[in-house]
């Protein structure tokens, strides 16, 4: 099958030539990479932002900007982080690419809606940006558009509410079809649980954005319908309850942060196995805690409003709800752990990465413990600290799972191997970057530092100088393995069809793959 | 930590410290197991891996064992929750307190009113506290707690504090441009120091005899200096400075014109701000004040203005 004369995705000539063969190219490969290179550059953007904040906050009071930039930097870095990068992210890009080859499909069960959503995200995107070279001020309102502040706010509002309105379908049309794609094209004998780990873990991603999605959807409407109709339903101004937003909000975005981690999961579980030659230990498990975290993520949302002033009722079942989803969690990283024990370890690129996820999402994980305690939320809440757990999860979790995923897929994608000193090198610095910027913000939050804060009072001023540096180290890894990647997609050594060893599908077909994948759609024994 | 600064202080420590040993003992400990597995079972020291499915009575041990973990872990929060929710006791002394963009209110039972909280040692204080434009947050750090200030509704919280001293109070609730700047300080008192202050209303009457300072103890007590400066600088609004007496560009419905700043304008810029807006602010800022200062206030502030133009109209 490897030696194929038929042309490889990247070099079939289709109706259109050049970029328009692209951007109307139904193949789920090519819609992949549509993502890949869309959802990185917002990414660079994103993360430059992020520098921006830090250069600002390395010393108290002005540094390189007034508190109005600041206040409109956090938000844009925000949006574009959430909305255009972590959230699409990794089912977008690896899922679009792998899902069907590695179910043994020749594409996704709707290839035309596939590349309606791949539009769809371009133009949310164009739409929430456009907020910022409009006439008027940037937005200013964070990510999260609390009412009523997000009414009273002379920022454009509107456009990134709209921008993010259409990004929410962009994600439940991706999410209707992997589900379908799954349920109905798997190669003959994959039976559900000979699925591999990553399509699961897309699986359970999929459910929650056909069902959590909707509810970000109507909230962003009525906050709308608020601005231009003065209809009351979060201003009190209006006789409306600004709690009742908070709640909408976070029954969409907390699901949301498992739209996130769940597909970083399932690169890891693809991974470890692979370089530990040894298949996943639990495979059982590691599947039902899948699903138990897309299913028990829904009831937890309330954990981001401890101080906001609910019932005794709900405060307890929102914090012993936020207890219960770290099980499933933490079942996971016990069973990516015990696939290594007497493994035979292969230590590469991919490895290094997975391996410092396991580091990180650790303690991220564990550090969401202390958030889910009432009592100590009730200190920490709204602080740096929530700031860092959420970038250790978040910016961690998928960050890490990205990027273990493209240094795996990254032959099979491109045909072509990356320098593998740079990578390493790359993910060093980029690894100590990480922890020098983010771990002092949890000490910043403990000792009472609120988020979102352009200036500080003077004795936070030396844990803020570490995170600066931390993110001047971090940036400087980033662009290491950017360029290491890009570089090599063009100009690296021919790859074999298998590198690793990997025992997916994938690794069956050629290097890149032909148009369909598949010569032939493989039976499963 | 234990510093032990309020009464709710030792509960939220207890469950940091309970939940930080359970975390750093996991944390450690994994972190440990897996360098170690990294480096034993690496192809060098392990060419041949040994095929294992998996276990089901260990998935079932590393289920039950985190599950109590967390389990007791929620225990600690609630219980150091609970009092925190509880009614203030009958004998506190209340505040009423008043969250704005971008400056905290204070008044006291006597009428009092400070822009910093002061309070007595050891006494229980019960903030009642609203908000008239967005969600603010009131934060004391060293006090261990915090609470949302929701507009529409009215925010009650109470607490003791347990050493004299000067605490920072912060927003912790991102409310627009000046966030980072919507703090100030409780000062905590021994009670006869407390008492002291508390009755002392001279400080008031001496300032009256200067031209001009009740109407400034006025604007420092309302918060308007947190966007309107006293020293000509620009601040979210116009500064006062210079103002009174002069002409202005403002626009109204949408038209450009001048006024002169006389006791007619400031009068209803401090009732319908939102009439003229002076060329190169925006609108929707600033709120009405006009159920919350009387028209002799009004005419105090504006007899400080003056002094700040120089004392001619």
């Amino acid at each position: 099958m490897s030696n194929s004369n038929l042309p490889n995705y990247l070099e079939y000539k289709g109706k259109y030539k050049g970029l328009l063969g692209w951007i109307f190219s139904t193949d789920h490969k090519r819609i992949g990479l549509l993502y890949l290179y869309s959802v990185m550059t917002f990414f660079i953007v994103g993360a430059l932002l992020g520098l921006l904040m830090k250069f600002e906050l390395i010393a108290p009071g002005k540094t390189i900007m007034e508190a109005k930039s600041y206040n409109a930097i956090f938000t844009l870095h925000g949006i574009t982080m959430i909305f255009l990068i972590v959230i699409p992210g990794i089912p977008a890009i690896l899922g679009n690419f792998f899902l069907p080859i590695m179910i043994g499909a020749k594409d996704v069960f709707y290839p035309k809606l596939n590349l309606i959503s791949w539009w769809l995200y371009i133009l949310g995107a164009v739409v929430a940006l456009s907020s910022q070279f409009m006439h008027g001020a940037s937005p200013d309102t964070g990510w999260t558009f609390y009412a009523p502040y997000s009414f009273r706010t002379q920022s454009n509002v509107l456009p990134a509410l709209i921008g993010a309105f259409i990004l929410g379908f962009s994600s439940i049309l991706t999410g209707i079809n992997f589900i379908v794609t799954m349920h109905r094209l798997r190669a003959p004998g994959m039976k559900w649980l000979k699925m591999p780990l990553f399509p699961w873990s897309l699986y359970g991603t999929a459910w929650i954005q056909v069902l959590a999605t909707p509810i970000i959807g109507i909230t962003l409407l009525m906050v709308v319908a608020e601005r231009v109709l003065n209809i009351g339903f979060f201003d009190p101004a209006l006789g409306g309850d600004p709690v009742l937003y908070q709640h909408l909000f976070w029954i969409y975005s907390h699901p949301a942060v498992y739209i996130m981690i769940l597909p970083s999961m399932g690169v890891i579980s693809e991974v470890i196995p692979t370089f530990a030659r040894k298949e996943i230990f639990g495979y059982n498990a590691v599947v039902i805690s899948t699903l138990l975290i897309a299913f028990v993520g829904y009831f937890v949302w309330g954990h981001h409003m401890f101080t906001a002033g609910m019932s005794e009722t709900s405060l307890f079942a929102f914090s012993f709800l936020t207890f219960l989803v770290a099980i499933p969690s933490a079942i996971k990283t016990f069973n990516w752990l015990a696939t290594l024990y007497k493994g035979s370890i292969i230590l590469k690129t991919p490895m290094y990465w997975a391996v410092s996820f396991l580091f990180i999402f650790m303690i991220g994980g564990l550090s969401g413990m202390v958030l889910g305690s009432l009592a100590a939320n009730v200190h920490l809440h709204d602080t740096a600290f929530v700031v860092a757990h959420f970038h250790f999860i978040v910016f961690g979790g998928v960050g890490f799972g990205f990027f273990a995923g493209i240094h795996y897929w990254f032959p099979k994608i491109f045909g072509r191997m990356y320098d593998a000193s740079w990578a390493d090198t790359g993910w060093l610095i980029f690894f100590i970057g990480f922890l020098t910027l983010y771990a002092p913000m949890f000490y910043l939050g403990i000792t009472g530092m609120p988020r979102r804060y352009y200036d500080y009072v003077p004795e936070f001023h030396p844990a803020n100088i570490i995170s600066s540096f931390g993110a001047f180290i971090m940036i400087a890894g980033l662009a290491i393995i950017i360029i290491n990647l890009i570089r090599s997609a063009k100009k690296g050594p021919k790859a074999e069809e298998s590198p690793w060893g990997g025992k997916t599908l994938e690794w069956t077909v050629s290097s890149p793959p032909i148009v369909e994948n598949f010569e032939e759609i493989p039976e499963i024994k | 930590m234990y510093s032990n600064l309020s009464n709710f202080s030792e509960g939220v420590d207890n469950a940091f410290v309970i939940i930080f040993s359970v975390i750093a003992v996991f944390l450690v400990g994994l972190t440990v197991l897996l360098i170690y597995f990294l480096f034993r079972y690496s192809e060098k020291r392990n060419p041949q891996p040994t095929p294992i499915k998996g276990n089901m009575w260990l998935e079932i041990v590393w289920t039950i064992i985190p599950l109590g973990l967390v389990l007791g872990m929620f225990y600690y929060g609630w219980m150091a929750w609970i009092p925190m929710l509880s009614k203030a006791p009958e004998n506190s002394i209340e505040i009423k307190t008043t969250a704005q963009m971008w400056s905290w209110k204070f008044e006291y039972e006597n009428g009092k009113r400070t822009d910093t909280l002061i309070i007595p040692l050891g006494k229980p204080i019960e903030l009642i506290a609203n908000s008239p434009d967005v969600l603010h947050s009131l934060y004391i750090p060293a006090f261990r707690i915090k609470r949302d200030i929701v507009p529409g509704r009215i925010t009650t919280m109470w607490f003791k504090a347990n050493r004299e001293g000067e605490y920072n109070l912060f927003c912790a609730e991102y409310c627009g441009l000046q966030h980072s700047y919507m703090k100030t300080e409780v000062k905590v008192l021994s009670p006869e120091k407390y008492d002291e202050w508390y009755i002392d209303t001279t400080a008031a009457v001496a300032l009256t005899s200067i031209p001009g300072a009740a109407g400034l103890k006025i604007i420092r007590d309302m918060g308007c200096t947190a966007c309107h400066s006293l020293d000509g600088s620009t601040l979210v609004g116009p500064t006062y400075k210079g103002v009174f007496g002069h002409e202005v560009d403002v626009i109204t419905n949408g038209k450009e014109r001048k006024v002169i700043a006389d006791a007619e304008y400031i009068k209803n810029s401090i009732n319908n701000p939102n009439d003229d807006i002076v060329k190169g602010f925006n609108k929707g800022l600033m709120r009405s004040y006009k159920n919350e200062l009387t028209d002799d206030e009004i005419e105090q502030i504006i007899l400080y203005l003056q002094t700040l133009s120089g004392g001619k109209e």
